[in-house]
C-alpha cells in the first residue's frame, strides 16, 4: 500500500516534470540511474550478508544470552549483538517481542533494538565511503554508547 | 581491477555465503531465501526513491536547498531533516546516497547527521511495528530518549569533525552525486 503510494508519487511527480522540461527530466533520470550504480556493489555485499546472518541467527539462543539476570554484561552484549547484525525492522520488532516472551530482559532488549537500528558494523564500509572514516567511525561509537542510555531509561521507565 | 574494487565488498559476502553453504548447506538455503526476499524488498523501495532523487537534483536550486537546511537554517531545517528521515522507507544504508545529493546541495553536515538519526531511529512507518509488537510504552519511551540523543550526536559529531575533514566530505558527495 505505502510503496503503491510511492509509486504512483514518484510517477505523477515525473509526468509533470516532463511536462515542463523534457531535457531536465531525462537529465534526472540519468542522474538517478548514477547514483544507483554508485551504491549498488554495496547493496549487492550487505543484502548477500543480510541473508547469512538471519539464517545463522536463532531468535532463542539471542534469548537465553539477553535473559533478565544477565544485567549489564547483558545488556553490553545485547549493544555488541545489535551492532553487528542488519534485520530489516519489520522482523526485528516481532522477533524482540518474541524474546521477551522467551525470558530475555526488557533493559537488554531496548539496548538491542536501539544499537540495533542507529549502529551498523557491517555497512560501515558503505558508510565510509559516503562521510568518511572519521565521521562513520564516531557516529557508530556515540550511537553504540547511547544504547546504554536507551536500556537504563527504558529499564526504569516501562514495567 | 578497478570493478574489483568497486565489488570487492560483494565478493567477500559472498565467500561468507560459500562458506555457510560448504558447512551447512540447509542453512545456506535458508540465506538465499532471505537474500531474494530482501532483493525483491529492495527492488520494490529503490527506483522511485532514486528518481525522486534524480528530480530533486534537477528542479531543486542550491539556494533554496542551502536555506531551508544550510548551516543558517536554524530550528527549521532540524525540523526538515527529522521530517525528511521519519517519512523514510528503507534500511539506512538507503539514506546514504539521499545523503550524498542534500549534501551537494548545500545541507549543513548537522542536519545531515540528524537526517541519519531520524531515518535508523524514528521511521513512522517502523514505529507502527514497534507500537503493536513492544506496545505504546516502550515505543514512546525509546522516542522520547531518542530524539534528543539523535540531536545530540549529530551536534557532537560536527563539533569533533574538523572544517578541512568537512570540506573533503562535501568534495565527495558533490563527486558521488554527479
Amino acid at each position: 500500500m505505502q510503496q503503491l503510494l510511492l509509486y504512483l508519487f514518484t510517477f505523477l511527480i515525473l509526468i509533470i516534470s516532463y511536462g515542463k522540461n523534457p531535457d531536465k527530466t531525462r537529465l534526472a533520470l540519468k542522474k538517478a540511474w548514477r547514483s544507483f550504480e554508485n551504491i549498488l556493489p554495496q547493496f549487492i555485499g550487505v543484502i548477500l550478508l543480510v541473508g547469512v546472518m538471519m539464517a545463522v541467527m536463532n531468535p532463542l539462543t539471542i534469548g537465553q544470552l539477553l535473559g533478565d539476570q544477565s544485567g549489564w554484561s547483558g545488556v553490553v552484549l545485547a549493544s555488541v549483538v545489535g551492532a553487528v547484525t542488519l534485520i530489516p525492522g519489520f522482523v526485528a520488532f516481532p522477533t524482540a517481542a518474541l524474546l521477551l516472551e522467551g525470558g530475555a530482559g526488557l533493559m537488554q532488549i531496548a539496548a538491542f533494538i536501539s544499537s540495533l537500528m542507529m549502529v551498523g558494523i557491517i555497512t560501515i564500509p558503505v558508510e565510509v565511503t559516503y562521510f568518511g572514516k572519521k565521521s562513520t567511525l564516531l557516529r557508530n561509537l556515540l550511537a553504540f554508547l547511547f544504547s546504554f542510555v536507551v536500556a537504563m531509561v527504558i529499564g526504569r521507565v516501562v514495567s | 581491477m578497478a570493478l574489483l574494487k568497486k565489488y570487492r565488498f560483494a565478493v567477500f559476502s559472498l565467500a561468507v555465503l560459500m562458506t555457510l553453504f560448504f558447512f551447512d548447506t540447509p542453512q545456506g538455503i535458508t540465506a538465499l531465501q532471505v537474500t531474494a526476499f530482501s532483493v525483491k524488498e529492495m527492488l520494490m523501495i529503490v527506483p522511485p526513491i532514486f528518481i525522486l532523487l534524480g528530480l530533486l537534483d534537477v528542479w531543486v536550486p542550491r539556494e533554496t536547498m542551502v536555506r531551508f537546511m544550510g548551516t543558517g537554517s536554524g530550528v527549521k531545517g532540524v525540523l526538515l531533516a527529522f521530517f525528511l528521515g521519519s517519512a523514510a522507507a528503507g534500511p539506512l544504508y538507503g539514506a546514504f546516497p539521499i545523503a550524498a545529493v542534500l549534501m551537494k546541495k548545500g545541507t549543513s553536515y548537522r542536519n545531515i547527521l540528524i537526517f541519519l538519526g531520524a531515518w535508523s531511529t524514528t521511521k513512522i512507518p517502523l514505529l507502527l511495528f514497534e507500537m503493536t509488537s513492544m506496545g505504546v510504552p516502550f515505543m514512546l519511551a525509546r522516542l522520547l530518549v531518542n530524539i534528543p540523543g539523535i540531536l545530540f550526536i549529530a551536534w557532537l559529531v560536527d563539533f569533533l569533525i574538523s572544517d578541512d575533514e568537512r570540506q573533503r566530505l562535501y568534495l565527495n558527495a558533490e563527486h558521488l552525486a554527479r
